[in-house]
């Protein structure tokens, strides 16, 4: 592990966040390595996530956010090159252990992508397909109940409740997104990752979807990657910044902005990065 | 040097002086040109396509209509014990070079369906001789005086005139042209298409699933790969040994079968229905899928009820071109013996059959000038069961095409 010189060693400890008794570790990453073939993307990240937080990634294209971020719930298993070392515990438990099937692990911690990616279907079948699939729910009242549930906290029932057998692509991209959202609501996972959830969505969009995510924290721990620093400002409570697969810092998001105590950090927030 | 500078520089001074527009660029009447000329090409090209799928259709069409009639003449037949044992007899002596033998041949049966007409002599209308029906749809036919005579005569009385013929839709082969029709070699290609279907779907999709959605990037599904690219171009007469080789020799199927006709075409239609597959399954954005996953779906899951539909209508396209292409499909099935001559309608995958293609390859090679018009029948009949089945197809498409 490089050490920037210029800080103290042990710093990443150092920086974390203060009321550290009154939070809760949601997930406890530990010495995660991640290769792709023989290219290390990620190196010994140690960090951890806390319970109804929402913890932003940032950092430069290329320097492992996303991948991160799908270690976080074995989407990596789906790229055959790939290679993980380490532990990500979730709720106690390694979820890359033997005996962890990835598919729980997937319902447990939900995604959203950069992309709108509703599935060509409508809108009600976006929603119920996977609580149907997953036994939470049987056809008829529950079932609709759970859309409408689902949609209300996504911020989009509204929007829908007189179209929800229209396809879910007719809507706008950003009430996609929110669609997207919505439908991970719905198999009511504990984690929700959002990988850049607002970048091919306008200010408005964005706007409700970050008013969706303080929403949504008081019930779910979110991990976010972004790279809209007033995004992770204003939504996030604290912040990660990644580096050439390394961890730099992580900190409350006030102090990452403020009080950076890496050089790296304060350059890359300040723009003087590259 | 100077020689090369000036002619230039002259050029580009003239063009300002003349021409003060600021677009003015005096390459672009040769790049326009040059344009104008490709696009000339490219239409005369299509012109040129066009006029020979007109000229085939229209001489197809010219020489295969006529078989859609037949001449028949009216006469006296006696049905009696004596003309059903020999049924030349049943008809005036002077009829009888113009009568078609095969109608002769059919009076037992006749007597058999309908026992009223026993012992009695009715008028009729008869089918005629290939000879004469080709000298009445106006073709040179060598027939001797006497009969000449006879058919003017009949004429003028309206007792020989051209029907409809609706044999050649009712009846399979026969030796006697004005007998034969399309309906066994039809019936062979309905259920030597359905074995296909049955076989060379499932089993191609399966293998397209597998190979896009399953299967690792290994070494194996590498050589797979290959190897099913290559299947694709192998000359299809190859398959017909094969399918002799393995269904006939080793398996024991019936020779000549709609079974091994339809085995053997699915063979040959397998690597079409996978390569289109495969490729339909691939242009499924994996958002898609990464959707699914994220949802904490299964594998199956995710193929059977997101990417599967998004991918159908394009494993449809495949899979009917390919069916198309077994419809025509002479060669191999030459091989496993369906070109026997088969006059009766096979009623099971099981016995002997042939199909169009080969049916209009037989009467191609037929020195009867009857068999001729029935040829370019054939080619019609098999068209348009061709084109109606991609516009069944097209019709499928568009209805199961997922909006997105
Ligand atoms: N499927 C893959 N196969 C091989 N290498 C990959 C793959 N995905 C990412 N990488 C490599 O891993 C490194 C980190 O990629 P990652 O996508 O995590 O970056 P990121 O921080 O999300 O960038 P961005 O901000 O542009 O999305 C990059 O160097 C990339 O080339
Ligand atoms: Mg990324």
């Amino acid at each position: 592990m490089t050490k920037n010189m210029d800080y103290p060693s042990n710093d990443i400890t150092g920086q974390k966040p203060l009321n550290n008794s009154l939070l809760n570790n949601k997930i406890m990453v530990q010495g995660l390595n991640l290769y792709y073939g023989d290219n290390q993307a990620l190196k010994t990240i140690d960090i951890d996530v806390y319970e109804n937080k929402i913890t932003a990634l940032i950092g430069p294209s290329g320097c492992g956010k996303s991948t991160f971020l799908r270690c976080l719930n074995r989407m990596n298993d789906l790229i055959s090159s790939v290679r993980v070392e380490g532990t990500v515990i979730i709720d106690g438990k390694n979820i890359y252990d033997k005996d962890v099937d990835e598919v729980s692990v997937r319902k447990r911690v939900g995604m959203v992508f950069q992309q709108p990616n509703p599935f060509p279907k409508s809108i009600y079948d976006n929603v119920s397909y996977a609580p149907l699939k997953h036994g939470m729910v049987k056809k008829g009242h529950k079932c609709d109940d759970l859309v409408e549930k689902s949609l209300l906290q996504a911020g989009l029932w509204n929007e829908v409740k007189d179209k929800l057998a229209q396809p879910g692509t007719s809507l706008s991209g950003g009430q996609q997104q929110r669609l997207c959202i919505a439908r991970t609501i719905a198999v009511q996972p504990d984690v929700i990752l959002m990988d850049e959830p607002t970048s091919a969505l306008d200010p408005i969009s964005t706007e409700k979807i970050e008013t969706l995510m303080l929403e949504l924290k008081e019930k779910y721990t979110i991990v976010i990657v972004t790279h809209n620093m007033q995004q992770a400002g204003r939504v996030a409570d604290h912040t990660a910044f990644f580096h050439m697969g390394e961890l730099i810092e992580y900190a409350d998001t006030e102090t990452i902005f403020i009080n950076p105590g890496r050089k790296k950090t304060e350059d890359y927030i300040t723009g003087r990065y590259g | 040097m100077n020689n090369i500078i000036e002619p230039t520089s002259e050029k580009h001074q003239s063009s300002q002086v003349v021409n003060d527009n600021p677009f003015y660029d005096p390459t672009l009447i040769k790049r326009h040109n040059k344009a104008k000329r490709f696009k000339f090409f490219t239409i005369a090209s299509i012109v040129f396509a066009i006029c020979f799928l007109v000229f085939f259709l229209g001489d197809m069409v010219v020489k295969g209509l006529p078989a859609f009639q037949q001449t028949y003449v009216q006469i006296d037949v006696t049905y009696n014990k004596k003309t059903i044992v020999s049924t030349r007899k049943a008809i005036d002596k002077k009829y009888r070079r113009i009568v078609s033998r095969a109608w002769l041949r059919n009076i037992p049966k006749l007597v058999e369906a309908s026992p009223e007409l026993i012992n009695t002599t009715r008028k009729t209308w008869v089918l005629a001789n290939h000879q004469i029906d080709q000298y009445m749809k106006g073709h040179y036919y060598k027939i001797k005086d006497k009969q000449l005579k006879l058919i003017q005569q009949m004429e003028q009385q309206a007792t020989i005139k051209l029907k409809f013929n609706s044999l050649f839709f009712t009846h399979g082969d026969s030796k006697t042209p004005e007998n034969s029709g399309m309906l066994s070699a039809t019936i062979g290609s309905i259920l030597t298409l359905i074995v296909t279907m049955l076989t060379a779907f499932p089993l191609g999709v399966m293998t397209a699933v597998y190979l896009e959605e399953f299967a690792e990037d290994n070494r194996w599904t590498q050589l797979i790969e290959v190897n099913i690219n290559n299947l694709a171009a192998i000359p299809s007469i190859l398959f017909g040994l094969l399918g002799l080789a393995v269904f006939i020799n080793l398996l024991g199927m019936p020779r000549s079968s709609p079974l091994v006709g339809g085995l053997t075409l699915a063979l040959m239609t397998l690597p079409i229905i996978i390569v289109s597959s495969r490729a339909a399954l691939r242009s499924v954005p994996d958002s898609i899928r990464q959707a699914g996953y994220g949802l904490g779906l299964t594998k199956i899951q995710v193929v059977q009820d997101h990417v599967l539909p998004l991918a159908f209508p394009g494993i449809m396209t495949g899979s009917i071109i390919g069916m198309a292409q077994a419809m025509g499909e002479t060669a191999p099935l030459i091989i496993i013996g369906m070109i026997a001559f088969i006059p009766d309608s096979p009623s099971s995958i099981f016995e002997a059959a042939t199909v169009m293609p080969a049916q209009i390859f037989t009467w191609a090679g037929m020195p009867e000038r009857a068999y001729i018009e029935r040829t370019a029948a054939g080619i019609m009949i098999l068209l348009s069961v061709l084109i109606s089945l991609n516009t069944l197809a097209i019709i499928l498409r568009k209805k199961l095409e997922v909006k997105w």
